[in-house]
């Protein structure tokens, strides 16, 4: 009985994956479990396999080996990286949301219900009245939300985001983050990826370490600590606490440290 | 006012002759099909396959025309299929694939060429493919454009939302549960086939500029793509019967009337529209 209740509450279970392009392994043996609720966030370096774990998820590549089993009927709502969006192109904002519904219908217009529908989720998003622009005559904020809103649109039972703050300033990564935390308030799921620790993965309730395996999947408590990062990184890392949450300096990255007598932390 | 009149019955001469106004409704309807096609070509900056398609199927029409073959058969084969496995080439993003795809074309329109020169007797059906010939067209010629015509429309209408997914977005789009592959299969047949109904009117040399000057204009005057899906084939269609009506009274070839209108059509947008409409075909690459 309280198998059931728990199989019911799995949205997406890998089974020791593996995911290559070509022969070279890219992602080995991955082994996680997302839960209906929760807010994950898969980490690491570039080239670790971020992206490729998270197509495998999306089943727009193939694992090699392992398989991935989801809910039956699951619903995923995709926003893409916003630096793979031809921003040219000639679509409105409206277009974009209502893009996903392809349902049997001989004519293209959109309806009225649909509008509806669209200025809804628009409205819910803080980008009320904006349905007419152009995707380029956006704020980046908004641009970003506009990709969220059309997953949205088909009511999905989990939002999944490949590197929602990468290329946005730090005023749009708040707003993203805010608008995520707010969604995963209300009952969405969502799994995202991203490179930085400090500005979002350290807010995550739950944060998958990868390195072409798992190196670690905790809290941000529990695993950015300077142990996993190193593995992770394959360099030593600092962490700092500030405000109750951990903080991860890169020393590695930064030759500027001690060059004009400044000391390291 | 006698003059004018006289300028007026000169402007309606052509359309006395059966072969004027059979070559001005296909040239109208060709250049309205290569305007919807078009928006696809501009869009996904397939430009270099356009012109590539057109030229190895200028060799199937030359291969056809020697050996006494339909030409809708012959060079329908030959376009239909070079069409899906280029298309299958450029998306795979196999390095040097626009190189690979610019050396077989070539070599299809060079073999087409050679015919042309060897075998005299093809030689006039095969130089109607290489120029266009609007004005000898025949009922067969009308009849495929208007059928490649109607089935372009019906079917990008009836597919909109999941050619604009696949177009704007191929990667959400699989995962929205569209068969990205197989929608661009299809856009590649109907360009393949309007390549080819088209080609014995325009001419193989000219067509690619026709399926790229109204899609770029219309892009220019309009940031929706439902909009652009109109107003380009629209573009196309003016820019024949103008051209048409320009080459009868000046005496020159059809085919070029009909791309130096276009032409004139997009300076003007061009530059009417300023720096904002020029932005607007920033994405198009090289074209
Ligand atoms: N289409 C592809 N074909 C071949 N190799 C690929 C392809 N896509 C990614 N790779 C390789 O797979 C590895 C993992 O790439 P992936 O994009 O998953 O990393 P990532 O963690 O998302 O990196 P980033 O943080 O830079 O986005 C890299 O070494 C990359 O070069
Ligand atoms: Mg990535």
């Amino acid at each position: 009985m309280n198998m059931k209740v728990a199989e019911k509450d799995v949205l997406v279970h890998c089974h020791h994956v593996t995911c290559a392009y070509g022969d070279v392994a890219v992602v080995n043996d991955v082994n996680f479990t997302l839960r209906r609720g929760e807010f994950a966030g898969i980490v690491g370096p570039s080239g670790s396999g971020k992206t490729t774990l998270l197509k495998a998820v999306l089943g727009s590549i193939a694992p090699v080996h392992g398989s991935i089993d989801m809910l039956k009927g699951l619903r995923m709502g995709y926003v893409p990286q916003v630096e793979s969006v031809d921003w040219n192109f000639p679509v409105t904002v409206l277009e974009v949301i209502v893009m996903t519904r392809s349902e049997k219908k001989w004519w293209p217009r959109i309806t009225a219900a649909e509008r509806a529908a669209a200025e809804d989720v628009l409205e819910r998003l803080g980008l009320g009245g904006l349905s007419g622009r152009h995707i380029r005559e956006l704020s980046g904020g908004q641009q970003q939300r506009v990709f969220v809103a059309r997953a949205l649109f088909h009511s999905p039972d989990i939002l999944v985001l490949d590197e929602p703050t990468s290329g946005v300033d730090v005023r749009t990564r708040h707003e993203v983050l805010h608008l995520l935390a707010d969604l995963h308030d209300a009952g969405m799921s969502v799994l995202l990826t991203t490179h930085d620790l400090n500005g979002l993965a350290a807010h995550l309730p739950r944060l998958i370490c990868l390195n072409k395996e798992i190196v670690a999947d905790g809290s941000p408590r529990e695993v950015l600590v300077p142990d996993v990062l190193e593995k992770l990184y394959g360099a030593p890392m600092h962490v700092l606490e500030h405000g109750g949450m951990p903080v991860v300096l890169d020393h590695s990255e930064n030759p500027m440290v001690g060059r004009f007598g400044g000391k390291a932390v | 006012m006698h003059s004018s009149l006289m300028y007026a019955l000169n402007l309606g001469e052509p359309y006395g002759f059966q072969f004027f106004r059979n070559g001005t409704f296909v040239a109208l309807i060709a250049g309205g099909l290569c305007g919807l096609l078009g928006v696809f070509v501009v869009l996904r900056g397939m430009s270099y396959i356009g012109h590539g398609l057109s030229h190895a199927v200028f060799g199937g029409a030359a291969a056809s025309a020697v050996m006494n073959f339909n030409y809708f058969i012959g060079a329908g084969i030959w376009g239909v299929v070079s069409g899906v496995l280029i298309g299958r080439i450029a998306r795979r993003r196999i390095i040097g694939a626009d190189a690979a795809i610019g050396v077989v074309t070539t070599a299809s329109f060079a073999l087409g060429l050679a015919l042309l020169n060897r075998y005299g007797q093809a030689k006039r059906s095969i130089e109607a493919v290489l120029f266009g010939s609007v004005l000898g067209v025949k009922n067969s010629d009308i009849i495929a454009v208007l059928v490649v015509a109607v089935l372009a429309t019906v079917v990008i209408v009836l597919g909109y939302r999941k050619f604009l997914f696949s177009t704007f977005d191929p990667e959400v789009a699989e995962v929205s549960g569209v068969k990205v592959s197989f929608m661009e299969a299809a856009l590649m047949v109907m360009l393949s086939l309007t390549i080819l109904v088209t080609m014995r009117v325009i001419g193989t040399l000219l067509i690619s500029a026709l399926l790229v000057i109204p899609a770029a204009t219309a892009r220019m005057l309009t940031n929706r793509f439902s909009r652009m899906l109109w107003i380009s084939p629209l573009i196309g269609a003016s820019s024949a019967f103008l051209g048409m009506n320009v080459a009868y009274h000046t005496n020159t070839s059809a085919s070029a009337m009909i791309i130096l209108v276009g032409a004139s059509a997009f300076t003007c947008v061009y530059f009417g529209s300023g720096v904002r409409g020029r932005r607007r075909m920033a994405s198009f690459g090289h074209l």
